[in-house]
């Protein structure tokens, strides 16, 4: 981190104080009167998008076909780091259908992206540029690019390619350089550690504690869709980038300072996303398409193999945590340690901020939480579904258990005794908690008092079956910045726009079902447009936070049409007189909220002002009410498993999501939303690992042959319900729901393992050896025969 | 583009006169795994013979045996009612491989062609010894979870994918073999290589030879017998370990035969014949069981991330049988 970043490090934290304060001594707005409607909200509505994509009409970034388009393939570097010393294109160059060849040595020059850490308008998470020079900083780092009249011309092409390197040394060993861990300077806006009180102490003279050290390793989003682009340069400099994208206003602002160009040159769509969970920002590929475009002045198409999925895009990436508890006899915190390290590289500055959940998940007297890193030369590590929350759960939440059964205590009991009436950290009260609620309602569904206090408790065959539970939560996001616009017509028919996206959460349809309730239009009047930088500006969809932004900009356009509606309806409507929040939209027009007498239908009022339509255009207000309250989702996962007693396989039987994360929109898209993310938190819990090889800096199995999530067999039933309580400071009472359900996952996996065979795992995945080493032999022998034999 | 020439064989001669033709011929079965080699690098053959219109029938002989012809689909072979009453272990080893997609084209005479699922053998940037001889192995100090502890070499220590060849070993299968100096047999065990000094010849297969068949002799006590595949998920996942066995007990509580061969430990399917016969005349309890399992595996050179393999695969070799001497399993 150079001087400059620890400049705005600090500013950033004077920032929030200032503004912390004066929002402070602000009255609260008031809350959205939408929160509590029914009808169309919370229904159970199909994704709108749905039959486009099963019919396979929905064009996705690869399926856009432009005229005169070549077809793009990469070549990536195979060292970690050090120098091109030789670099043959002569034999692509030659290539039938070649058009270019783009390396260091001709590639458009090139200036370096803002980080997305250090921008809200940025969208990729390494400030490295791309053929700009012979240097190679990661493996998988492209070193050229063949255009070709077709795909497989390209991808011959590309295979003639001879590149050498010198090697440099490369760091590469996380377990070698921990120890040179550093803070960052800041987190996001939080600063890196948090302490209340001496937790040390406490710690060591609790009655009850455990002190222990979790690992996990890199992940990977394993999206179906790999990522691609196809992209075109216009003749006035303009520049049209079809992609898979989840940040789009941050993918054109950066393209513009890397290409030169000003924002308004430039058009990015993308209207569907074949999953993101993080992965769908922007990485290098997309430079070298759009310079080689431009170079060869034709359209490009490229799409990355799935091999360099994993190479040249981001990852979540490896951590170690130590997490100790102290308690009373009566299962009250007395100390929270929580320390993490993760790796990074020093062209990013993504943290996998580790440390976040246990500054707010439970009412211990003393708190110490931070995190640490070590930079590596590899890839840029990136956000992954609930970046932090997921992988220090499992942590937080394996301890929390450990802790239980050394108090001799329910696990569900150790959660609820532990509920912070405030944040642990701020002090702030809560928007709205109910994870007590969440924890008691789920443990009675799951049926968690049949569960056995005692492991190896219940055998069917060779199969031990236990329970395990965990807590999982996620803080509410609000994003400033974006911008809705709002067309009414006078058919009392509204087009809603904002340049957001729709990566299969069901974002367009629950959209769509806001508008209507917040216009009084049925469901079929509204359409949500989306996904095109040509619309009034979106903000991402990360961290949850996309809903909720794009319901507070559409309510503030809202607010805006009905200011002009009123306007438009003149001293003979029977709203004369009204302001905006004296009415609410209601069967096609408004309704004064004292009278409901006193109503005139949109098109009665655009009739009598002779006008086809009307317009209006909010901005996404700046979210105040996290500086005032502290807000977060919350879970109680719980989960069963069968062990094999021979084998040391784990299936998991039975799961069961309780949420509580403010008001659910569509109870169809929010369960498929949790049971989406409980299902990845079971390949993070059983299966998942990028085996980094760290001789190489090399991926060993960048396959989904090889990089194992779930298949369907090893999916149970997934049960989720959620309190469905509206949180008075979030727009419409919701919370977000995206990432949520993954967090909880591993450690209730973990714990339920534990429950079943008595093996306890800190090591992520939790696979079948990692099981073995811990069940003894039938006859109580060691069963490794051989292992100290020599090579015969 | 790199010419690849096509050639469709619609009898075995034909098949065998046209590889004789070619430089680098490679038949060509369902291509599920051979495909997939091609577009990673590792494999680059100038001419594919099209051998799946060659003979695929499944043929009940007399005495019991069952012969099944070289372009037969695994998914034919799972599904053919004699297959499932005479050697249950080989319907269930091939319904624990792959997926239905591929099971529908994969042929027997490919399968006993995969090539292993070494992380590094897949990566052209790395040092292996199958797709550079002398280059030398990234495995032996690299990820080698998934690898052999069994009759490995310093220069290999990849295992052979298979299930379906792990029942094949264990059930004493032959190998029909047709080729330019005429046809001829080999025993399953003996088709498939250890590594040696020489891991890129993964067979005995001579030049331009096309595997035509595999027969099942006659083995009335493989009517109870199973196969086992233990694995980091439910489906579409390799063996870690893999176990075939068919047992067979006289009244007296001894065994008088018994066929266990492991998949997932070795460069080849592995034919625990030092288990069988310490069991052959034993008691069949989980005492002889466990001492023949350990006895088979006293061998095993266990890697940096496999040393669980020879305990699980013990474990499980007493567990299956223990299911197969109570009647539990098929």
């Amino acid at each position: 981190m150079s001087l400059g970043d620890k400049a705005k490090a600090k500013v950033t934290g004077a920032m929030q104080a200032v503004m912390g304060t004066a929002v402070g001594m602000m009255p609260d707005a008031a809350p959205d009167p939408l929160r509590r409607k029914g009808g169309v909200i919370g229904a159970q509505v199909s994704r709108l998008d749905g039959p486009v994509k099963v019919a396979g009409q929905a064009r996705f970034a690869a399926e856009v076909a432009l005229d005169g388009m070549a077809y793009a393939t990469l070549v990536t570097s195979t060292v970690a780091r050090g120098r091109i010393v030789e670099l043959d294109t002569a034999a692509a160059e030659a290539a039938p259908g070649v058009s270019l060849v783009m390396t260091h040595r001709n590639a458009p020059r090139m200036k370096a992206p803002t980080r997305f850490t250090e921008s809200l308008t940025a969208a990729t998470n390494s400030d490295l540029t791309v053929m700009q020079d012979e240097v190679i900083r990661y493996d998988g780092e492209p070193v050229a690019v063949v255009l070709a009249d077709t795909q497989e011309q390209a991808d011959h092409a590309a295979s003639l390619i001879r590149v050498s390197y010198e090697r440099e040394p490369a760091v590469l060993d996380f377990d070698a350089v921990k120890h040179e861990a550093k803070p960052p300077p800041i987190i996001f806006t939080s600063p890196p550690e948090v302490k209340h009180g001496d937790a040390e102490t406490a710690l060591a003279s609790a009655p009850v504690s455990v002190d222990l050290t979790f690992r996990t390793p890199r992940h990977s989003h394993a999206a179906i869709e790999p990522h691609a682009l196809t992209t075109a340069w216009g003749e006035d400099g303009s520049l049209i980038v079809h992609t898979c994208s989840q940040m789009l206003g941050g993918t054109r602002s950066n393209l513009a300072e890397v290409f030169g160009i000003e924002e308004e040159q430039i058009r990015v769509l993308s209207r569907f996303v074949g999953g993101g969970f993080g992965g769908k920002t922007l990485w290098s590929h997309e430079y070298v398409a759009i310079a080689a475009a431009r170079l060869a002045g034709r359209p490009v198409r490229l799409a990355l193999s799935r091999e360099q999925v994993f190479r040249l895009t981001g990852f979540r990436t490896v951590t170690e945590q130590r997490m100790a508890l102290g308690a009373r006899e009566d299962g009250r915190l007395l100390a929270l340690i929580h320390d993490g390290l993760t790796a990074s590289v020093y062209h990013n500055a993504f943290p996998e901020q580790i440390s976040f959940p246990a500054r707010h998940m439970y009412a211990a007297e003393t708190l110490r939480v931070g995190q640490k890193k070590v930079d590596l030369d590899t890839a840029a590590n990136t956000s992954m579904r609930a970046p932090g929350e997921s992988v220090a759960t499992f942590a937080i939440e394996s301890a929390m258990d450990e802790l239980a059964e050394k108090l001799g205590m329910n696990p569900v009991e150790l959660r609820i005794v532990n509920d912070p009436e405030k944040d642990p950290d701020s002090g702030l009260p809560f928007s709205s908690r109910h994870a007590v609620q969440a924890w008691r309602t789920g443990a009675e569904a799951f049926g968690w008092d049949q569960r056995s206090a005692t492991p190896r408790a219940r055998r069917e065959g060779d199969w031990l079956v236990g329970m395990g539970c965990a807590s999982g939560t996620y803080p509410f996001q609000q994003m400033p910045g974006g911008v809705a616009r709002i067309r009414l017509s006078a058919d009392g028919r509204a087009v809603v726009q904002m340049a957001s996206h729709e990566m299969g959460m069901g974002t367009a349809t629950v959209q769509a079902q806001h508008a209507a309730a917040r216009l009084g239009l049925a469901l079929e009047d509204v359409t949500f447009e989306y996904g095109d930088t040509d619309l009034p500006a979106g903000t991402m969809a990360g961290g949850s936070s996309q809903t909720a932004t794009i319901i507070a900009t559409v309510a503030a356009a809202s607010d805006e049409l009905f200011t002009q509606l009123i306007r438009l309806a003149g001293n003979d409507s029977p709203l004369a007189g009204l302001k905006a929040d004296d009415v609410e939209a209601d069967g096609g027009g408004l309704r004064a909220r004292e009278d409901p007498a006193r109503f005139e239908t949109y098109a009665s009022i655009l009739g009598r002002a002779g006008r086809d339509t009307v317009e209006a255009e909010g901005k996404s207000p700046m979210p105040t009410a996290p500086m005032k309250y502290s807000m977060h989702s919350f879970s109680a996962v719980f989960c069963e498993v069968r062990v094999n007693e021979v084998t040391g396989e784990t299936r998991v039987s039975r799961m069961l999501g309780s949420f509580d994360c403010g008001r659910i929109l569509n109870a169809k898209t929010a369960a498929s939303q949790f049971r989406g993310g409980m299902i990845q938190g079971l390949g993070l819990a059983l299966t998942e690992e990028m085996l980094f090889d760290t001789r190489s800096g090399r991926i060993m199995n960048p396959s989904m042959a090889e990089y194992h999530v779930p298949v369907h067999l090893d999916v149970p039933e997934i049960d989720v319900m959620w309190t469905d309580i509206p949180d008075p400071h979030a727009p419409m009472g919701a919370r977000g729901v995206g990432e949520i359900g993954i967090t909880g996952v591993g450690a209730a996996v973990a714990n339920a393992i534990y429950n079943a065979c008595g093996v306890r795992i800190r090591d992520l995945p939790l696979t079948l050896d990692r099981v073995l080493a811990g069940l003894p032999d039938a006859t109580g022998r060691p069963t490794a025969p051989g292992k100290d034999q020599a090579w015969t | 583009m790199i010419e690849l020439a096509y050639r469709r064989a619609t009898d075995v001669a034909a098949a065998i006169r046209f590889a004789a033709e070619e430089a680098t011929p490679k038949f060509l079965g369902g291509g599920t795994n051979l495909v997939d080699l091609m577009r990673e690098g590792a494999e680059a053959p100038a001419t594919l013979i099209d051998v799946t219109r060659l003979p695929g029938r499944i043929q009940e002989r007399e005495g019991g045996g069952v012969l099944i012809e070289g372009a037969a689909r695994n998914t034919a072979i799972a599904e053919h009612r004699a297959v499932r009453e005479r050697y249950p272990m080989l319907a269930k080893a091939i319904l624990a491989g792959a997926s239905g997609q591929i099971r529908n084209m994969a042929t027997v005479g490919g399968n006993l062609l995969q090539r292993t699922r070494c992380f590094y053998f897949y990566d052209s940037a790395g040092r292996c010894n199958k797709r550079a001889p002398g280059a030398g192995c990234d495995a032996v100090e690299g990820f080698n979870r998934i690898h052999a502890v069994l009759g490995a070499s310093p220069a290999c220590v990849a295992t052979h994918p298979s299930d379906m060849c792990v029942a094949f070993a264990a059930l004493d299968a032959i190998v029909h073999l047709d080729g330019p100096e005429g046809p001829r047999t080999l025993p399953m065990t003996a088709f498939h290589r250890l590594p040696g000094d020489t891991p890129e010849v993964e067979t005995e297969l001579r030049p331009h030879e096309l595997i035509t068949a595999v027969e099942l002799p006659p083995l009335p006590f493989a009517a109870r017998s199973t196969y086992r595949k233990v694995r980091d998920r439910s489906s579409y996942a390799f063996a870690l370990v893999s176990v075939a066995a068919a047992l067979d007990v006289d009244e007296g509580g001894r065994v008088r035969d018994v066929r266990i061969a492991l998949g997932g430990v070795a460069h080849k399917p592995w034919r625990a014949s030092k288990a069988e016969a310490a069991l052959r005349g034993a008691m069949a309890s989980a005492e002889s069981f466990r001492a023949a399992a350990e006895a088979e595996l006293a061998a095993a050179v266990p890697l940096r991330d496999n040393a669980f393999k020879p305990g699980l695969a013990v474990r499980t070799i007493v567990s299956t049988l223990g299911e197969l001497a109570r009647g539990e399993a098929a």
